[in-house]
């Protein structure tokens, strides 16, 4: 267990060398910096000397250098647009986006469980097939045209739900702000989950679906038949369990992917989170930002997998067999 | 909760019908805020907004491109190039000081420093004193502009941005980037005080208590101003009613906020000019007039703006829009596909020839479509177009490499006056004096640039209209450019707040002036 930890952590830095590398190596074809800095009628011989000043126009060995360098005592470098170090930014926006997501997975677990499990024992139900097909629609619609579509619908023509941002918040610890203590809070973060977790959500059902449909059909499953257990406890204990163990492989990672999919939803709905404040930094040429939220997200996808694995070995019974066959 | 929001919303209507005067918040969302608290550290739409609540100019601009006085009571010409403003007097800043002609020296001073506002006062030598109340503004020559730059000074607190912060720092630091006292403290004249501030989530302004425009028609107690990026979504939070007044409001939602019950579009002739160029270094044929004339003739200005714009763009014949000086009304645009079929023949270019163009595609309204239907113009006079559009991140470094035959550029004069139009994109690049550093066409004509350093002395304003529409004129015959159209601008509003009054072409709403019932 050790080793295998202590193996996984130097995979993670050579990861996270390899993505500083590369997030260094593309800022060049990202635009220029300066012109988001400064007024269009400015000089280009006042550009230069800002440019001299921020140390752009040092060879790309001598930056990449001095960004390790800063980056090995916690300094990301400082955002061009927040005036801030690039990791506080990231940091003060992490937990909107971490709550989006946790609220999202929320859903997407307690629908797609009951709604995968159904569609499996009831393969031919008019009720499977709406789900079946509502699910192939949900994969193929653009999330932010979701966004878009749920806006008309619940903010301007129902009235129901507000539109962008996130509401009332109310402070936890440190930068850490949350939707769930207040009725509003949860207002503005209902409509952003839901789109957020229609991407995944259908995927899953289909996951989950499959899995639970094969194992009905295993020995073990007739067995437990013949042998009158009651099929509540067939589907929900005995198949279920060993359903969920590639659901979770596969969960693991998408709620990683779900992070990166937050640019789209929190940029919709004005969601002050990482994503939306990443796709702000790359129309702003903020650099130091985002060659920053890349190593945090690539850091985030590395400890999510690494946790996966772990529990996988945890959940696996047929782990479990063995050793205490052993 | 819809009927309870009406209730309270009918409520607070008949509170109002009563008489009673209740504090009135209003929640603005633009397309960006303000990047820093100082006013200096960049010239942008979103910096000047946030100076027109914070701060107060000496002078500002009327809606019909007049100058009305702010803290400036009046002023005078003394000599050539001395000009004498008067004070108001009890003006007081946020922070209680009282606001006198050295607070104006000194933000003068600081103007000057600044990399993006010491273009605008490079002909301005120096503020002389003269008393608490009155000052000298000094130009090196006779100077036409002082007026329309003095709509740039925003005096600052002296007292309040000088001395040392904790950690050492000269509080009157002007920085580009990095943490500065002035990027995040704030004391102006003006009619809010922030009072909260999120960057890029939100800012918050009350109503200055001790503000000195009694006679402001304005009753908005507070201010809440979120950037909201998307289009989509900022029209939804207006129709929602989520937020009070938006800007700006894209082409396809104008009908909709029209036709609502609950909101007003406001719109208005912009004075920002959509142009392309041609690079007469990169392309032989460029160089001669009647190809580049016969471009004009094949472009359907009138047809971008009905069809793409939807009619939400002025079509433009010169660079300087109606209002201005040097607008010359005679000059009208041209469209004529034989025309211009003749004109490529009389070149010698009856069989076209193949060009690139670029164009970026989220800076200005639809600016990749615009660029599309100009290269589909273009197939009709044979000339075969490459045309690649990008992200202005990436557009504006490709610009500055001139890395197209045709490349688009929009232009608003910071000096809201015809001759800048000409000095940085027309006028024959030079790299010594900055002229023509948006001048990607490499268009030159001599006579045109004394036609403008003649104007930028000439202090008569008829004379120097004269100058001004007669450089217009060479320009358009010569076809140096070809104009498109200019933007229009466009509010959205709930109804019963009367935006109407306080919006203007340069696109800072004064909303300290602002009326909501």
């Amino acid at each position: 267990m050790l080793a295998y930890l202590v193996k996984r952590v130097f995979q993670a830095i050579a990861v996270m060398f390899a993505i500083s590398l590369i997030s260094f190596a593309i800022q060049d074809n990202l635009g220029d910096p300066l012109r988001e800095l400064v007024g269009q009628s400015v000089s280009e011989e006042v550009r230069q000397q800002l440019r001299d000043e921020l140390g752009l126009n040092d060879s790309f060995l001598q930056q990449y250098l001095r960004f390790v360098g800063n980056a090995l005592q916690g300094d990301l470098g400082t955002s061009y647009f927040f005036k801030e170090p690039a990791l506080d930014v990231i940091l003060k926006k992490l937990p909107a986006t971490l709550e989006l997501v946790f609220a999202a997975t929320l859903i997407i677990i307690g629908l797609s469980v009951p709604l995968g499990v159904y569609t499996a024992i009831k393969p031919n139900n008019i009720l499977s097939r709406t789900i079946m097909g509502l699910s192939i629609v949900g994969i193929s619609i653009p999330v932010f045209l979701t966004a878009i579509l749920m806006i008309f619908i619940f903010a301007v023509g129902l009235r129901w739900l507000p539109s962008y941002g996130r509401g009332e918040i109310v402070p936890v610890w440190g930068s850490w702000e949350t939707n769930f203590a207040t009725v509003d809070g949860w207002l503005h973060i209902l409509l952003p989950a839901v789109a957020l977790a229609s991407i995944m959500l259908p995927l899953f059902v289909r996951l989950i679906r499959a899995e639970m449909m094969e194992v009905l059909q295993s020995e073990y499953v007739k067995y437990a038949r013949a042998k009158g257990i009651s099929p509540r406890r067939i589907y929900f204990v005995h198949a279920l369990k060993n359903t969920l163990l590639p659901v979770i492989t596969v969960g693991g990672v998408q709620i990683g992917t779900m992070v990166a999919y937050t640019i789209l939803t929190e940029t919709v709905f004005q969601w002050p989170g990482m994503g939306f404040m990443f796709l702000e930094a790359v129309n702003r040429v903020d650099t130091p930002l985002i060659v920053a939220y890349l190593i945090v997200v690539g850091f985030i996808f590395v400890v999510t997998n690494t946790i996966v694995d772990l529990i996988y070995g945890l959940v696996n019974p047929t782990v479990n067999i063995a050793r205490m066959g052993a | 909760m819809k009927i309870i929001t009406r209730l309270a919303a009918a409520g607070a209507v008949g509170m109002m019908l009563a008489g009673a005067a209740s504090a009135q918040t209003v929640k603005v969302a633009y397309d960006a805020d303000p990047v820093s608290l100082d006013p200096h550290e960049q010239l942008s739409g979103g910096t000047l907004q946030f100076s027109h609540m914070a701060f107060d100019p000496l002078i500002r601009w009327t809606k019909d491109l007049g100058f009305e006085p702010r803290l400036a009571e009046s002023w005078e010409q003394i000599d050539d190039t001395t000009t004498r403003f008067h004070l108001r007097e009890n003006v007081k800043f946020h922070s209680g000081n009282g606001l006198t002609a050295k607070d104006v020296d000194w933000t003068f001073d600081r103007l000057k420093q600044s990399p993006d506002f010491k273009g605008i006062f490079a002909p301005f030598t120096d503020v002389e004193v003269v008393d608490d109340y009155t000052f000298d503004l000094k130009t090196s020559t006779a100077y036409p502009l002082v007026l329309h730059s003095a709509t740039y000074i925003f005096p600052m607190d002296s007292a309040f941005y000088t001395g040392t912060t904790e950690d050492g720092k000269d509080k009157a630091e002007l920085v580009k980037h990095g943490d500065s006292f002035a990027s995040r403290n704030v004391s102006g004249t003006g009619p809010f005080v922030v009072t909260e501030r999120e960057q890029g989530v939100k800012m918050v302004f009350k109503r200055f208590a001790d503000y000195w425009d009694t006679k402001s028609p304005g009753n908005v107690q507070e201010i809440i101003l979120t950037p909201i990026k998307e289009d989509p979504t900022r029209v939804a939070a207006l129709l929602s009613g989520d937020v009070d007044f938006i800007a700006p409001v894209p082409p396809t939602d104008l009908a909709r906020i029209d036709a609502d019950d609950s909101t007003d579009l406001i719109t208005m002739a912009g004075t920002r000019v959509i142009t392309f160029q041609m690079n007469q270094d990169r392309v032989e044929a460029f160089k001669d007039a009647r190809v580049r004339q016969a471009i004009d003739y094949a472009v359907n200005n009138a047809g971008i703006v009905d069809r793409i714009m939807r009619g939400f763009g002025t079509v433009a014949a010169q660079a300087s829009p109606a209002g201005y000086l040097g607008h010359n009304p005679a000059l009208a645009p041209r469209y004529d596909l034989e025309k211009a079929k003749a004109l490529m023949a009389e070149a010698g270019y009856a069989d076209g020839f193949s060009i690139t163009m670029m164009a970026p595609n989220n800076r200005y309204v639809n600016d990749d479509k615009i660029a599309q239907a100009v290269a589909s113009m273009l197939s009709k006079i044979n000339i075969t177009v490459d045309l690649q559009t990008m992200p202005k991140a990436q557009y504006w470094p490709a610009f500055d490499e001139r890395a197209a035959d045709m490349m688009m550029i929009g232009w608003h004069a910071d000096t809201e006056d015809s001759a800048n139009f000409h000095q940085f994109l027309t006028a024959c690049p030079n790299s010594e004096n900055g002229n023509g550093q948006y001048n990607s066409g490499n268009y030159c004509n001599p006579k045109a640039d004394a036609l403008m350093d003649a104007s930028n002395t000439e202090v008569d304003p008829e004379a120097r209209a004269k100058l001004l529409q007669e450089l217009e004129t060479i320009v358009y015959d010569e076809a140096g450019f070809i104009p498109l159209h200019f933007q229009n601008l466009a509010w959205g509003a709930r109804k019963g707040v009367h935006a109407e009054a306080i919006v203007n072409a340069m696109n800072f709403p004064y909303l300290g002036d602002l009326v909501v019932e």
